[in-house]
This record gives structure tokens, C-alpha cells and sequence, in this order.
């Protein structure tokens, strides 16, 4: 094997620990623009915040633990595991790439994620998806209230259950729910499953890796576009779900 | 023909009072026409620009020119510079503007791509900064701008990293004056397909945006939001801070807490696209009100000066700089004069303002897509009203005028960079301003709220 190719197949690990988050932020994006090394491994996150933000190259990141805000913000191209739980807003703005998270998100996880596609394999907070852009959210467990809200695009799938205010203020989004919706928010509206749906969430869930989950058995939600152009008429369609 | 109580010609006025007719102050002409078409309508005005109400504003102060005791500087012939730095604080590269005025946040869809880009080739042709604003970066204004500021509003339409990697500055919007805790609003009529791709948004919607951002909440969060912009920039851009005059003393606090490089600071007669007539004239404060609010907390961090402070909303000549200068801030901000620039308002289309029920001076119907002037329109034929060489040439006339003009005045206070102007410079016309800038009352040592020194 020639060093260039030792190289690439090279894992580089950072620690945390020992290490302070704008070295890897930098050498990451050193990365992004050198192509090398492809592979990285990060130790001792300690719930830091924006680990591997910014990243724009198809470069491996596993990050072994936990990490706090805005883990992959703004994402193109990269893969980013975390091997652990992530606070707020994991993957925000995401562009392109795979952010997958081992255990459970805090709120606003993909929020307003333009593309690319986000895996918590376990339960997801308040405002998953919120202001969707065209991304795809898989989440394995649950998620908490105010899912999607004002989603304009893309997909949010929740194996689980979803809280109330689902999909409130919709716009062009969709959603799948395989568990109970505690209740549907603002001009959010459940629609026929067709097997187009079933065969697109399939894929989708193959992608993610999710093996034990039957596509056919969600429902799915989308926006009734009502609410569209303002009407006074509507003023009272903008509620609170406990009104 | 002056004019008097609700628009009414004073003739007019003057023979209902000889008949013995008298308008109500309270209900007067005005307030009616709104009653009755609230009932006609049932639902609230929408409108564009800041507030119409008179309120205390820069016109009530007065600068002190140099005598016996300070003496000025020669007009045409002694320095006067007018250079600033923005971003000193963390950014590795700050911003240097050869003015101290800037071009605020609009966005492409409230405006067209030709009023963006004749936003940028005036502002570029005086060595100043451009900014985008609730609809992400255009292609027009990045090319005509050289320094352009990325708006993050808690929409994100078009947010991108590419563009914010693009930009020379990132300003985070909290608020601003015209609607402090309202969101964005942009009328169907507006939503064209280029607007809509931009902001991924179907076509002919009415979108409100939200007036909270998706993924931060309160000053520790945004602390942790603004970090993320510098490790995705690697600390390169100046990170400004914008909010609308409220408690402006607390917000500028926590916004330098949060790391701010730069607040903007947008009192109640700045601008807005859309809004509701009664949030544009009934949230917020005069920015005469704000300035030393802002300075205070400044200061009392030990960080005026290091964290450089943007003034707007009604700054419309030289004579506002000055003082907006002379009051602590570093630079100021202009939108709707910079409109107003372009052609906005202007008597030569008094015909077409006419046709849609409005008058050269009046025009504020900014979110109905209509524009006669081009300006506040996605409508092609409208749009192709104004030449984007020609506005940016008008703008730059007025950049220059406005520039003149403080310098004009900053000589006379025997100042060699605008930047020296400073309170002691200022006296108030009235007690109400002489409260709210804390300058003296003209002619004492007065000011309101203070003890006499």
C-alpha cells in the first residue's frame, strides 16, 4: 500500500479530553478540504457543544459518547455517528450527508435540515423536525410535542409515538407515525396511505437501518392547506391543543 | 399647503370651524376610517414601514458647534474621517466600512432582485456593507455587494452554509423595531416561483414566519448558537446581533454576553416589509430612546467601543449620524431611506400611486406586490421599472450627501473622525428628549431622571 493510501484508510482519533473543540473543528475542516484523513473518531466528547459542525466532504465521523448542542450542524456530505445522546438541535440545517444517532435527541433535532438524512435510533424531544426543509428524520422511538412544526418539506418518520400539536402549521412536508398521535396540530391532517408511501418509507427505513419495522403499518399526515392564504375566517384554527 | 389634524387642509379645517363642526381628537378622521374598515374587513391592517406616529427622534436634539470654549475644524479643508471597524471583539476578520452608515437587512422577495442589487452597488461604491434579510442570499446582491452581511432569522429560508461561508458578516435576528417579538410576513402576492424555491415554500402562499428561532431559546442558548457560527466559519466572520428596541439595557446585555461582535439595534420607526399597522405603531421604542440604554450597558460592561453598536430605524440625514454618533453609536443602519433612494415614493409616479389608492408619500402598501417604483415588487414588468445602474447611482448620491453632511456637522464640533462626536456635544429641544438621550434640556444643566450636576 502506498502512504497515500495508508491514508485514507487510516482512523483518526481525537480526545476531547485532552483537545479543545476549535482543534477539532478545525482539523476536521482541514479534512473536509485536504480529503484526508477520511475517517475520524472522537473520544471524551463530554456533552460538548457543536462537535463536527460545518463539516462539507464525505468524511466518516464517529463520535464515542454523548454530545450537547448542534451536534453535525449544518452538515453536507459527512457521516456522523454519535454513540450516545445529543442535545438540542442535532444536525440543524443539515445540507446532504447521514447523521445517526445512537441514543436519544434532545428538541429541535433537524431543525429546518435542508437535505440529507437524520437517524435517532432513540426517542426524539420537543419540536422534532421543526421547519423541516427537505431533509428525512428517521426516529426509532418516540418523539415529544410540536413534531414538524411548520415542516415545509421532506419526511419525518417516527416509529413510536408522537405528541400532541403533530405537524402543526404544515406546509409541504409529510409525516409517517407508526405508534398514537396524541393529537394533530393546526391544519395537520391524516391522509391515505398509499403504496407509494409504503414502498418510499421501506426504502427509507432501509437506509436507516431500522430492520424490525413494518412500513405498512404507519399512518401517514400531511397539511390540508387550509391555513395557506390567511382568512379570517380561520383566526380560530390557530389554537392551543389544550383549548 | 400645510397641512393640520388628520390631513386635513387647514382651509378645509378652518371653514368646518366656522360652521361650527369640530372633529374629535380622539375620533378623528383617521381613527374613523380605520373603524370602518375593520368592520367592513374584520380583520387588522397590514402595511409596510415603520412607524408614522410622531415620537421623539433625533430632530429634538441640537449639537453644540465649537466657540471660545472648543474650537472646530476648518469645513472643506481639515480632516474629518469617517472610517469604522466591526467584528474587533472575536472575529479574525472584522469588517472595514469607509463609512459609518450601512444598508439594513431586506430581504429578496419583499424586495426585487433589482432594488437588492442597487442596494449593493451604491453601498459598494462608498465602501460600505449591504444586508440580506428573511429569504436567503441572492445572487444579485452577493455580486454587487463587497460587503454583505448573512442574515440567521428564525425562519432560515435559504439558509445555507455555503452562503454563510460566503458572507463577511452573520447577523443573528432576534427582532426588529417595526415588530419586536413578531415574526416575518410576506403576502402571497409576493410569493413568486424564484421567491418560493428560495425559501422552500409552494408558490402564492401567505408566509408568516416565526418570530422565535427553531433551535435556540433565551441568552444561554443563543451563547451556544453563536459559538456554533464561529466554528462553522473557523471564528472568521463578525457575528452582529440584532434586536428591536424594547428593554433594550437587558437585551444588550445578554446579547454581549452571548458573544456578540457587533449589536444592531432597530428602534420603532424602522422599516418592515409587512406587518400589522397596530404592532408597527404600538410595540417598541423610539430609537432616541434606545441609544443610551445600549451605550449604558456598554459601558457598564467595559464594552463600548469593543463591542461596536449599529443604530436605525428613521435615520435620514446627516444630521441624525451625527447625533446617533454623538448619542455612543458606532454606525448606523438605513432601509426605508435607502428605498426612499432607489425612488421609492417618488412624485413621478403619482399617477400609478393614484391608480392603487395611495399618493407619492404616503405609498406603505409595500406587501401587496404592487410597487409603482419597482421596488417592493416580484412582478417583472413593475420590477423592470428600476434600472438597478440608475438606483444604485441614486443611492450612492445619497450615501455621499448624508456623509458630507456629518462631517459638516462633526467639524463644526471640532471633530477629526465622526467617531469623536460624543453626548456633551448634544442639548435636547424638549424634556421628553432630553430624558430619553440624556443630554441636558438646551439653555440648563437639566436632564430629566438625573441629578443636576
Amino acid at each position: 500500500m502506498t502512504a497515500l493510501e495508508d491514508a485514507l484508510v487510516d482512523v483518526a482519533k481525537f480526545d476531547l479530553a485532552g483537545e479543545p473543540l476549535r482543534q477539532l473543528n478545525s482539523r476536521l475542516h482541514e479534512a473536509c478540504s485536504s480529503g484526508m484523513p477520511r475517517s475520524w473518531q472522537v473520544v471524551n466528547p463530554g456533552g460538548k457543544h457543536s462537535i463536527a459542525v460545518g463539516l462539507d466532504a464525505e468524511l466518516d465521523v464517529e463520535i464515542a459518547g454523548h454530545v450537547g448542542y448542534y451536534c453535525a450542524g449544518m452538515n453536507q456530505r459527512a457521516n456522523v455517528r454519535v454513540l450516545g445522546n445529543c442535545g438540542v438541535g442535532v444536525a440543524e440545517n443539515m445540507m446532504s450527508g447521514l447523521v445517526v444517532i445512537h441514543g436519544n435527541a434532545s428538541q429541535s433535532a433537524g431543525a429546518s435540515a435542508h437535505g440529507g438524512l437524520l437517524v435517532v435510533h432513540g426517542d426524539a424531544s420537543a419540536r422534532c423536525g421543526i421547519s423541516l426543509k427537505g431533509a428525512d428524520i428517521v426516529v426509532e422511538g418516540s418523539i415529544a410535542h410540536l413534531g414538524a412544526f411548520m415542516a415545509q418539506r421532506g419526511r419525518l418518520v417516527v416509529c413510536g409515538d408522537a405528541g400532541h400539536s403533530l405537524g402543526d402549521s404544515l406546509y409541504e412536508a409529510t409525516v409517517y407515525v407508526r405508534g398514537s398521535v396524541a393529537a394533530l396540530g393546526a391544519d395537520c391532517v391524516e391522509q391515505e396511505m398509499r403504496d407509494e408511501d409504503v414502498s418510499e418509507l421501506r426504502e427509507l427505513l432501509e437506509r436507516a437501518e431500522i430492520a424490525a419495522v413494518n412500513a405498512a403499518e404507519f399512518r401517514r399526515y400531511a397539511s390540508a392547506r387550509e391555513l395557506y392564504n390567511f382568512h379570517v375566517d380561520n383566526a380560530g384554527d390557530y389554537r392551543h391543543p389544550d383549548a | 399647503m400645510p397641512e393640520v389634524s388628520a390631513g386635513r387642509p387647514e382651509g378645509a379645517c378652518r371653514r368646518r370651524a366656522q360652521l361650527g363642526l369640530r372633529e374629535s381628537s380622539t375620533f378623528d378622521a383617521l381613527t374613523i376610517h380605520e373603524i370602518q374598515r375593520a368592520a367592513r374587513t374584520g380583520i387588522y391592517d397590514i402595511r409596510g414601514g415603520g412607524a408614522k406616529r410622531h415620537v421623539p427622534h433625533f430632530d429634538d436634539l441640537l449639537l453644540l458647534g465649537a466657540s471660545i470654549s472648543r474650537y472646530p475644524l476648518e469645513g472643506y479643508r481639515e480632516q474629518c474621517a469617517t472610517d469604522v471597524r466591526l467584528g474587533t471583539r472575536f472575529a479574525r476578520k472584522p469588517l472595514r466600512l469607509a463609512i459609518p452608515i450601512t444598508i439594513a437587512g431586506m430581504s429578496f422577495g419583499s424586495l426585487s432582485a433589482n432594488a437588492k442589487e442597487a442596494l449593493g452597488l451604491g453601498a459598494s461604491a462608498l465602501g460600505t456593507s449591504t444586508t440580506t434579510g428573511d429569504g436567503g442570499m441572492s445572487r444579485e446582491e452577493r455580486l454587487s455587494s463587497d460587503t454583505l452581511v448573512y442574515q440567521l432569522l428564525p425562519s432560515r429560508y435559504g439558509m445555507n452554509p455555503d452562503d454563510l461561508r460566503r458572507a463577511d458578516a452573520i447577523e443573528v435576528v432576534v427582532g426588529q423595531g417595526a415588530k419586536p417579538g413578531g415574526g416575518g410576513m410576506l403576502l402571497g402576492q409576493k410569493i413568486s416561483e424564484r421567491v418560493a424555491d428560495m425559501r422552500d415554500l409552494p408558490v402564492g402562499i401567505d408566509q408568516r414566519s416565526p418570530c422565535r428561532h427553531p433551535d435556540w431559546t433565551g441568552p444561554d442558548d443563543l451563547e451556544i448558537k453563536i459559538e456554533e457560527l464561529r466554528e462553522i466559519t473557523d471564528w472568521e466572520k463578525p457575528i452582529f446581533v440584532k434586536i428591536g428596541a424594547t428593554r433594550t439595557y437587558y437585551d444588550v446585555t445578554l446579547a454581549v454576553k452571548a458573544g456578540a461582535d457587533v449589536v444592531v439595534l432597530d428602534g420603532m420607526q424602522g422599516g418592515t416589509a409587512a406587518t400589522q399597522e397596530v404592532f408597527i405603531e404600538h410595540v417598541g421604542i423610539p430609537i432616541l430612546a434606545a441609544i443610551p440604554q445600549a451605550v449604558e450597558a456598554l459601558q457598564e460592561l467595559g464594552m463600548h467601543r469593543r463591542v461596536q453598536l449599529i443604530v436605525s430605524g428613521g435615520i435620514r440625514s446627516g444630521a441624525d449620524v451625527a447625533k446617533a454618533l454623538a448619542l455612543g453609536a458606532d454606525a448606523v443602519s438605513i432601509g426605508t431611506a435607502a428605498l426612499v433612494a432607489l425612488g421609492d415614493n417618488s412624485p413621478s409616479f403619482e399617477a400609478d400611486y393614484a391608480k392603487i389608492g395611495s399618493a407619492a408619500g404616503c405609498y406603505d402598501d409595500w406587501h401587496e406586490g404592487r410597487d409603482p417604483a419597482g421596488i417592493s415588487t416580484q412582478d417583472p414588468h413593475l420590477e423592470a421599472r428600476l434600472d438597478p445602474q440608475l438606483g444604485g447611482r441614486r443611492l450612492a448620491n445619497y450615501l455621499r450627501a448624508l456623509v458630507l453632511e456629518t462631517q459638516t456637522l462633526a467639524r463644526a464640533c471640532g471633530k477629526s473622525h465622526v467617531r469623536n462626536l460624543e453626548p456633551e456635544d448634544l442639548v435636547a429641544l424638549t424634556i421628553e428628549a432630553a430624558a430619553m438621550a440624556r443630554v441636558p434640556l438646551a439653555g440648563t444643566r437639566w436632564i430629566p431622571g438625573m441629578e443636576v450636576r
